[in-house]
């Protein structure tokens, strides 16, 4: 089973902090891999904020393939960070040749174009860079979003935090919002890109658990959005269900839980809003999930979200002071992040509940 | 030795023969008066045996006469080897012995095409049987206890939306719907299927909707019962448990005439209107009603003479999908003030895929359902040929359409129900179920109703007399004297005791693959042991 921790900040915080959380719980993950997202981001990232910021994992070719295509696309680099590694016999990490970390200002040709016109540009072009990296198996390509950061690595999560030097702070990397896993998805084959949290147009989510109706899901999502694909992990559904129900039908935030895990119908006869959750359980029947998962996820505004499964099969507790919400899969994490928190504060979400943290990191609670 | 012409018809050409023992005969003639089809008879042999009468041996050879019970030598009356002859003998002196050297099949052939009842006998193979439940919950995610747990069993009768086709708007943090949406109801996924008053006695036909009421009001479980062709009574229809009733409509209109003129009386809405083109057992055939069985109760409630009564093959006026969607759908939907669901029942075919998806591309978005209908469904009269020799296996080709949507990504926009040899076996819970992880919505049954109020009839040739009006169960039949062996009480408990194992039996699927709702299109929840049925289904192959 995956442990997923995540922290909201009000001051920028260094990696080693989401290492901290989740390494006390690793007697519950496999120690298979490391991948974390950070978002709202300082250090030698925090002068471009509004510039799509472009995580990728490649070979030397691979990184000649990415240039000649953003080049010919007329991305215009702004700003490279490449990570020091250190490259330590005896280190369990299955590396990659180079890790590129790079701020591009959007074509000129797009400079007067909308909002959205641009994301719909930031995904085709990951997508295209993807599959240009696929063919011959050059790299990974995570995200391509402004202030967003993406680092996976396959190995023990401590040798990929020795190697990428997360222990050490040389104020190169800190951001607001982190979300971290060390778990490869060891049910299905080790792929980089099975590591979560994924991400998908501002939005992040990382879930541990089980997904039963992962062939459902799937099977639904392929004909929703050029931008579903993948499917290397069964999790990756609850992202693309989120997307879906955000961006592309514009619903409010509170109807994601009820796409993805519906009332019984006995209980939504109960309700006020019977016709709406009727008629959402019944179209949206084939997101549904049935198993054991607990959901941790950023969405664009960058407030921070998590919800379980109906049945409250897998564990989730939100701890909380007065600069840092964070959520964790077991305590002992919350423990070694916040040792001095008032631990009468925890919130262990139920199984009908969603709680999302605001950027003033308010607390927000609702039952579905 | 010219004492014996060939082309006579004996005992040895028939299908069954009757195992007589006079040893334990007692005369009391039950067994004849239990026989519809008057297969039996009292006779007297002659007999030729060596007694001794007297207080010490004296042997002495005598002839003499003796009644016995023996099997006549008809093809009209032949021993349909239902058993009601040794049912009902306290001696245990008679029975039906199955004669695998019969001639039958040749020498029936002079009266004309053989018509019966029942389903296919050549076609009996259980593809679903090569089917295992392999995806069971173990270390990864947790199995659920089928006691404890709720489970939300429930299937969509009706058209669904795509959700950006819901008319839903925002108002604050809140959708709000602002306009109507096609009538869907969530009933049982599985429905009692299309069984007329005619085809069934009016004892029989009572005693399922006696238990579609029982499981609903006693139950809380939302079965529905399909009326078949041939309209209901009229207080039914003018009762608040209309509303558990699924009203058929097929290409004869049978029943149609009281129906509409029952609407404005009508305190509730039927849960549903379902369509009939065609029919699994009898393809390309309309419904059939023998004169047998027009009794003088069905020439009132279908407003006709005593005459065999046949369906057309097609709707009259219906030649196209187009057609069936903007007359049929459109005014069966609008006679109920578009708050009923209207449904389609065809026959399994080579074409199904291709109806399927007119009726998901159909710009009214009115269809309700799609049921389809397999090569083993039941009939109450058909063609012996239609039966065995036309058809469409209904697994692969349910399979064939939910994918089809797959690939559209219309899957569950028009529920798929499927029926025709579910619960062959008596599991009809397993079949269903492997059937919804196929794709299907819920299945139909109808054999299986009728064999739960006591039918005998089998795919192995047994009875299948459902056309003659002479069935011995009281079932399928309109004699008032036979209709009484079916007690309506007993049937209808049966039923209900069925269905509750069936609900239990579901829940003890569901929770090992960590479910508490259908798993429709949960296809990786199943494996076959068969390589070619695998294939077919797209599932995984497992030995």
């Amino acid at each position: 089973m995956c442990r997923i921790g995540s922290i909201k900040s009000r001051k920028p915080i260094h990696p080693s902090k989401a290492l901290s959380l989740m390494l006390p719980q690793q007697e519950g993950h496999d120690n298979s891999g490391f991948a974390l997202i950070m978002q709202d981001l300082d250090g030698v990232f925090a002068p471009y904020k509004d510039k799509p910021l472009l995580s990728m994992a490649c070979t030397r070719q691979g990184a000649a393939l990415a240039k000649n295509y953003m080049d010919a696309e007329g991305f215009v680099e702004v700003a490279t960070w490449t990570p020091q590694v250190r490259r330590q016999s005896g280190l369990a990490i299955n590396a990659m040749p180079q890790y590129i970390f790079r701020n591009y200002d959007y074509p000129e040709v797009w400079a007067d174009r909308s909002q959205e016109d641009k994301e719909e540009l930031l995904l085709d072009t990951r997508l295209a860079l993807r599959e240009i990296l696929e063919k011959n198996g050059e790299g990974y390509v995570y995200s391509f979003w402004p202030d967003v950061l993406t680092l996976k690595e396959i190995g023990d999560p401590r040798a990929i935090a020795t190697y990428f030097r997360l222990w050490e702070d040389s104020g190169a990397l800190a951001a607001k919002s982190i979300v971290a896993q060390c778990r490869q998805n060891t049910n299905y084959d080790i792929v980089r890109y099975a590591a979560h949290p994924f991400f998908l147009q501002g939005y992040t989510l990382c879930a541990n658990g089980e997904n039963t109706f992962y062939t459902k899901n799937l099977e639904y999502q392929k004909s929703l959005h050029r931008g579903y694909i993948g499917f290397e992990s069964d999790s990756q559904t609850f992202l693309y269900s989120l997307h879906y129900v955000l961006r592309q039908l514009k619903w409010p935030v509170k109807y994601y839980k009820h796409v993805i895990t519906p009332l019984p119908f006995a209980e939504i006869e109960q309700r006020g809003d019977a016709d709406v959750l009727t008629r959402i359980r019944e179209s949206l029947a084939h997101l549904e999930i049935n198993g054991p998962n607990t959901i941790i996820a950023v969405l664009p505004g960058g407030e921070m979200l998590s919800c379980c499964d109906s049945k409250k099969l897998r564990p989730v507790v939100i701890g909380q002071d007065d600069d840092m919400v964070v959520i964790s899969s077991e305590v002992c994490g919350l423990n070694n992040v916040l040792p001095d928190r008032d631990i009468s504060q925890d919130i262990y979400v139920n199984e009908r509940e969603v709680v999302l943290i605001t950027n003033e990191l308010a607390v927000q609670r609702w039952k579905q | 030795m010219e004492t014996i012409v060939t082309q006579e018809l004996s005992r040895t050409d028939l299908r069954w023969n009757i195992d007589y023992r006079p040893e334990r005969c007692t005369m009391c003639g039950s067994c004849v008066a239990a026989c519809t089809i008057n297969a039996i008879e009292v006779g007297v042999e002659r007999r030729s045996m060596t007694l001794s009468r007297a207080a010490y041996p004296d042997p002495a050879r005598e002839h003499m006469s003796r009644p016995v019970i023996r099997q006549r030598v008809s093809l009209s009356q032949a021993c349909v080897g239902c058993g009601m002859c040794a049912k009902v003998c306290p001696n245990e002196a008679i029975r039906p012995v199955r004669n695998p050297d019969n001639r039958f099949a040749m020498l029936t052939r002079c009266l004309g095409p053989a018509k019966r009842g029942g389903r296919t006998n050549l076609n009996a193979q259980r593809t679903l049987d090569h089917i295992i439940v392999g995806r069971i919950s173990q270390m990864t995610d947790p199995s659920l206890d089928s006691e404890r747990h709720t489970f939300d069993i429930r299937a969509p009768f009706g058209r669904i939306l795509l959700p950006e086709h819901l008319p839903l708007a925002i108002e604050g943090d809140s959708l709000k719907q602002i306009d109507r949406t096609p009538p869907v109801n969530w009933i049982y996924p599985l429905i009692f299927s299309d069984m007329s008053i005619g085809a069934l006695s009016t004892r029989a036909w009572e005693a399922i909707a006696l238990a579609t009421a029982y499981l609903n009001e006693k139950c809380g479980l939302p079965f529905r019962m399909c009326s078949g062709e041939g309209g209901m009574p009229v207080k039914l229809m003018t009762s608040d448990k209309l509303k558990y009733m699924i009203l058929q409509i097929a290409s004869g209109h049978f029943g149609w005439n009281r129906i509409l003129r029952a609407l404005p009386h009508m305190k509730t809405d039927p849960a549903g209107v379902l369509i009939k083109i065609g029919q699994g057992a009898k393809p390309g055939d309309g419904g059939l009603l023998p004169a047998a069985k027009v009794a003088p109760h069905i020439q009132a409630i279908r407003g006709v003479p005593k005459a065999t009564l046949h369906s057309p093959p097609n709707h009259q006026g219906l030649y196209s999908i187009e057609e069936s969607v903007q007359k049929m759908h459109l005014s069966l939907s609008a006679a109920f003030g578009f708050r009923v669901p209207v449904a389609i029942k065809c026959a399994a075919s080579a074409t199904s895929v291709s109806v399927y998806n007119n009726l998901l591309r159909d710009p009214y978005r009115i269809c309700g359902g799609f049921f389809l209908d397999g090569v083993q469904g039941g009939t109450g009269a058909a063609n012996e040929i239609s039966l065995d020799h036309t058809g469409h296996p209904v697994v692969s080709k349910m399979r064939d359409c939910y994918m089809a949507a797959v690939r559209q990504g219309l899957q569950g926009q028009i529920p798929l129900w499927a029926g025709g040899g579910i619960g062959m076996t008596g599991n009809a819970a397993a079949d269903a179920f492997k059937m919804i992880c196929l794709g299907a919505n819920g299945v139909i049954v109808g054999k299986l109703m009728i064999q739960l109020l006591g039918c005998v009839g089998n795919e192995q040739g047994r009875c299948n007399a459902c056309s003659t009006g002479k069935c011995p169960a009281g079932i399928c039949t309109q004699d008032p004297r036979l209709v009484r062996r079916l007690d309506i009480d007993r049937g209808a408990q049966s039923i209900v005791d069925y269905m509750l194992t069936l609900d239990s039996e579901l829940r003890k699927l569901m929770a090992p693959i960590g479910n508490s709702s259908l798993p429709v299109g949960r296809s990786d929840a199943l494996v076959s042991t068969d390589r070619a049925v695998a294939e077919k289904l797209g599932i995984v192959y497992a030995c």
